[in-house]
């Protein structure tokens, strides 16, 4: 097939970016993007519905040129289309989003902008369809290199430039670590790339290989403890971009994860059960910092760390299965799983672009600056409501779906589960319960606290609704959203068939399965539950209409003078749960006592931060350490060209000695 | 379809007969068990008050929480028959709509853009999430013994199979269901209706602003609840297979008995503390643990 020529085509057109006008680069570069997009989706509509699984696109001079073949199985087929659908929407909803930093930011780095987003999603899309091992390692060097110059889009602020710098680093370690993996397999098979894991695992140990696979995608994807870049770039990202990085670029850890999986051939266990307890510790914790937030981007991002936790439960519960043989929980579990991607890539980017619409109208991400939000922007309040919703696993939206297959692969394989086994089983099912309410309380606060009672401050009074142009992106992805969750089986459907293909699960009548029956069932009393809500709140209209309906202030025991500090705020939304779970969250409170003497005490201020414990152990100690070393060493920086001589001089000694001795 | 209409019955009685039993166990004259359906009467008869502060979602809040509760009663079964709509995973379905309902009547109350209300909404929210847990680990076992994931048909199995122990298993299911109902339906002692005072509570003070229309729907909700979790109650204990007469006479029984159990409770009960109702609500998830442990002994899992 000689359609990636377009691939190379575009990959060429990409640098004419920066040689057209300031105007009609926006065009240009969605232009590009929709061709990439229609041909990648072409590809794997293709893969997915070809009866030979696997749609290997040799391009005669794409090879030639790069020595690299691309193939599409049903895998990538499925990332694709996430990866496309996202990073689409991302970029329309970018068009006007864009336009508030016009003032501040050179055209110059626009265009660096947008040819990095251009090569944000060519990266993705050839991660996902590279086997090879150094053309993978490529495609995933320049994903890291292109969002780093998205996550410093306002690099003005030094800030942002501190925190792009850390997200590399720490990309480039993960990278380190499947680099390594990847030399293991060649030095053992001579092969470097997926197709030759096989063949590595069943010969060699699978764990120690499989961990340090898990530990490089498990930085991209965000796996507590590797999670610590998350939080950070994607605040300091705009918009569109923190909602294409959570939505689909952490799903390429995932992805890289499900590769593995496919080949692992032994211990199995072991590694389903390390995958799910590492997934249900992410998830949890993912929440609990969550709800700690008061950056309305950072507490998203923690959550996107939760639901990578839900996907890898998915992934660890389908794991268990293969292990036993179970293959209806592998079903459920994968399946679940990774519906959870394309789940999350909906809610997840719809969440962080409502975010930006937010952050346009009030200049702010401080939560506790907002509220009252829901009058000046009653379309973004709603879509924020249905994300909200969606991101919670409430019937009927999207998230449900893929949380109700996790459920049913963990409580369908109960009753013939050994006892260590269901003690797994009941422990990761308390987990994903707990996760589930923790959300609830989230997000209640972060909708409520945001959109809802008077606002907080001079900014969120003066907001106002964002333009169509930024609206309309957003409705697509939430049509998807409530298409998941009222016709769940449309969706599910090929995602079991693909899950059963790739991870060769014999299942002989998969449409019949009662898990699988059962959707129809909920699409069934969703579509009831929106019937009836539709009369109830009929009934109540034309009932209002006959009684007298006044208006009257909002109830203050007495005490009626509204005043928008009488309200709760998300630090005192919180206090109860912060005082739970205050040996996990080490929250610090800023405040000075009122002394005694003190009869008309003065102004005072209050401050709380939680602070991220892993991120403090893992990444800021050893920075800390390793700053003071260098500082030490820094001595014999003198600035006098005559100590640098003699540093030379001492060099060239050594290595002469060492060659004389034969050290060296 | 007899199942819903004999939940819609006894929501129709149960409220009036915690009323009654707490008048006569205080002492008091009170006034007959179809109070509360009068005052409903009364409510809608009202016309509404809205605050100023308050936008759609106040509005639209009572309504949707009362269609999720509705929709979860459609899957209670009845006296050994399939529920309206019964699939496998379908309590999960249960547990995750009634949070619909939830969250709904916590952004409600939010909206108000009232200390008090807040403060509801945060602990509604807050001990929800504490008692969900025990809801699945008890579901977690029931499934387990019996081998079925949805209500309508492990209910049925309970006394089918051959283990003795059914008896103390459906005890402990009834128990924690007891529990688990009260903290649903915002009684006491993680609640109390009568909210005095511990600034107002948690349920009773999320519906501060509501009024007529909007504020019947919230009353028939915690009325409905009740009558799902109390033949949630009946089905674990009355086996499926006796005769549909005696089930329904013992059904009306267990659920009067119930609402008297209720009754009484709060009559001689003190409510917890506040911040003691965390490690209660945990307490409750443990118990649920136990018959987890008690599940893996009767299937031959543990010893």
């Amino acid at each position: 097939m000689e359609a990636s020529v377009v691939l190379l085509i575009i990959i060429l057109l990409s640098f004419l970016v920066f040689a057209l006008p300031a105007s009609t680069r926006y065009s240009f570069t969605l232009l590009l993007l929709a061709a990439g997009i229609i041909l990648t989706s072409f590809w794997a509509l293709e893969a997915f519905t070809s009866d030979e699984k696997v749609c290997s696109i040799e391009s005669y001079l794409f090879t030639r040129l790069t020595g690299i073949t691309l193939i599409v199985d049903r895998l990538s087929a499925f990332f694709i289309l996430v990866v496309n659908l996202t990073v689409l929407v991302g970029f329309l909803y970018a068009k006007d989003y864009l336009k508030s930093y016009t003032r501040d930011i050179k055209p110059l780095r626009f265009s660096i902008h947008y040819f990095s987003y251009l090569w944000l999603y060519l990266s993705m899309i050839l991660v996902v369809m590279i086997r090879n091992g150094t053309g993978f390692l490529i495609a995933w060097e320049i994903m890291a290199l292109s969002s780093f110059l998205l996550v410093t889009f306002e690099a003005g602020d030094r800030l942002t430039m501190k925190t792009g710098i850390s997200y590399l680093i720490q990309m480039h370690t993960g990278m380190f670590f499947i680099l390594i993996s990847f030399l293991i397999v060649e030095k053992a098979t001579g092969e470097m790339s997926f197709d030759a894991l096989k063949g590595y695992f069943s010969t060699h140990s699978n764990i120690l290989l499989f961990l340090l696979f898990f530990t490089g995608f498990g930085i991209k994807a965000g796996f507590v403890p590797l999670h610590t870049w998350l939080p950070q770039a994607h605040p300091a990202a705009p918009s569109h971009v923190s909602g294409v990085m959570s939505g689909v670029m952490i799903k390429m850890g995932i992805y890289g994860i499900v590769r593995v999986l496919v080949s692992v051939q032994h211990d199995l266990m072991v590694i389903g059960v390390l995958l799910l307890a590492v997934s249900i510790i992410s998830g949890l914790f993912g929440v609990m910092m969550a709800i700690m937030q008061h950056d309305l981007k950072s507490l998203l991002a923690y959550h996107s760390i939760e639901n990578i936790g839900i996907i890898g439960t998915g992934l660890g519960i389908g794991m268990i299965g293969l292990a036993e043989g179970n293959v209806l929980m592998s079903l459920l579990g994968f399946s679940g799983g990774l519906l959870h991607v394309l789940n999350h890539s909906l809610f997840k980017s719809l969440l962080f672009f409502n975010a930006g619409s937010v952050y346009s109208a009030t200049h702010t991400r401080n939560i506790e600056q907002m509220g009252g939000l829901m009058k000046r922007m009653p379309y973004t309040a709603i879509l924020f409501l249905t994300g909200s919703l969606a991101i919670c696993g409430l019937p009927p939206f999207n998230g449900f779906i893929s949380e109700y297959l996790i459920y049913m692969g963990m409580f369908r394989s109960l009753p013939e589960a050994g006892l260590n086994q269901a003690v797994i089983l009941l422990l990761s099912i308390s987990g994903l319960v707990l996760i589930g309410g923790l959300a609830v309380f989230c997000f209640t606060k972060a909708f409520g606290i945001v959109f809802l009672g008077e606002p907080r401050s001079e900014k969120a009074s003066a907001a106002q609704e964002v333009s169509k142009s930024m609206l309309i992106p957003q409705a697509i992805t939430t049509f998807f959203i409530l298409m998941i969750g009222l016709a769940s089986l449309l969706f599910v459907k090929p995602v079991s068939v693909f899950v059963s293909d790739i991870f060769a699960l014999n299942m002989s009548d998969l449409l019949s399965l009662p898990s699988l029956t059962a959707l129809t069932q909920i699409s069934i009393i969703a579509g009831i539950f929106v019937i009836l809500s539709a009369l109830i709140l009929l009934t109540r209209h034309f009932h209002l209409k006959t009684k007298k309906v006044e208006e009257g202030p909002t109830w203050g025991c007495g005490y009626t003078a509204g005043s928008y500090k009488q309200q709760y705020t998300a630090s005192s939304y919180s206090y109860n749960y912060n005082h739970l779970a205050k040996p996990l969250l080490r929250t610090k409170k800023i405040m000075e006592d009122i002394r005694e003497e003190e009869i008309f005490p003065g102004e005072r201020s209050f401050e709380s931060h939680s602070e991220d414990a892993f991120k403090k152990v893992l990444i800021d100690r050893p920075v800390n350490w390793l700053s003071a070393i260098l500082k030490k060493i820094a001595v014999m920086q003198t600035g006098e060209i005559r100590h640098y001589i003699l540093y030379a001089f001492v060099f060239i000694l050594l290595i002469f000695l060492l060659t004389f001795f034969k050290i060296i | 379809m007899t199942g819903i209409v004999f939940i819609l019955l006894t929501a129709f009685f149960f409220p009036g007969i915690i009323l009654r039993t707490k008048n006569i166990a205080s002492g008091r004259k009170g006034p007959g068990i179809f109070q509360p359906m009068k005052d409903l009467r009364v409510l809608l008869k009202k016309g509404s008050i809205f605050s100023p502060t308050t936008g759609i979602i106040f509005r639209i809040a009572p309504s949707i929480t009362l269609s999720a509760i509705l929709c979860a009663s459609l899957l209670i079964p009845f006296a050994g028959n399939a529920a309206p709509l019964s699939f496998e995973g379908d309590f999960i379905f249960f547990a995750y709509i009634l949070a619909m309902g939830r969250f709904f009547s916590i952004i409600g109350a939010l909206d108000t853009g009232s200390s008090f209300e807040g403060m509801g909404a945060n602990r509604e929210a807050f001990f929800s999430m504490l008692i969900e847990p025990a809801f699945f680990i008890l579901l977690a076992a029931f499934a387990m013994f019996t081998g079925y994931t949805s209500f309508s048909d492990i209910f049925p199995h309970f006394y089918v199979s051959e283990s003795d122990y059914a008896l103390i298993y459906s005890i402990i299911g009834c128990f924690l269901l007891v529990q688990i109902a009260m903290v649903e339906t915002s009684r006491v002692p993680v609640d109390d209706p009568k909210t005095h005072l511990e600034l107002t509570m948690i349920h009773e003070v999320m519906i501060l602003d509501n009024s007529g229309f909007d504020k019947a729907l919230i009353h028939i909700g915690t009325y409905l609840k009740f009558a799902i979790f109390g033949s949630l109650i009946f089905n674990s204990i009355v086996p499926a297979g006796w005769h549909f007469l005696l089930q329904s006479a013992l059904f009306m029984l267990i659920q009067v008995v119930f609402a008297i159990a209720i009754g009484l409770l709060e009559s001689f009960r003190a409510r917890n503390k506040m911040n003691k109702n965390p490690k209660y609500l945990l307490t409750i998830s443990a118990i649920a643990m136990i018959a987890f442990v008690v599940t893996l002994i009767i299937t031959k899992k543990l010893m």
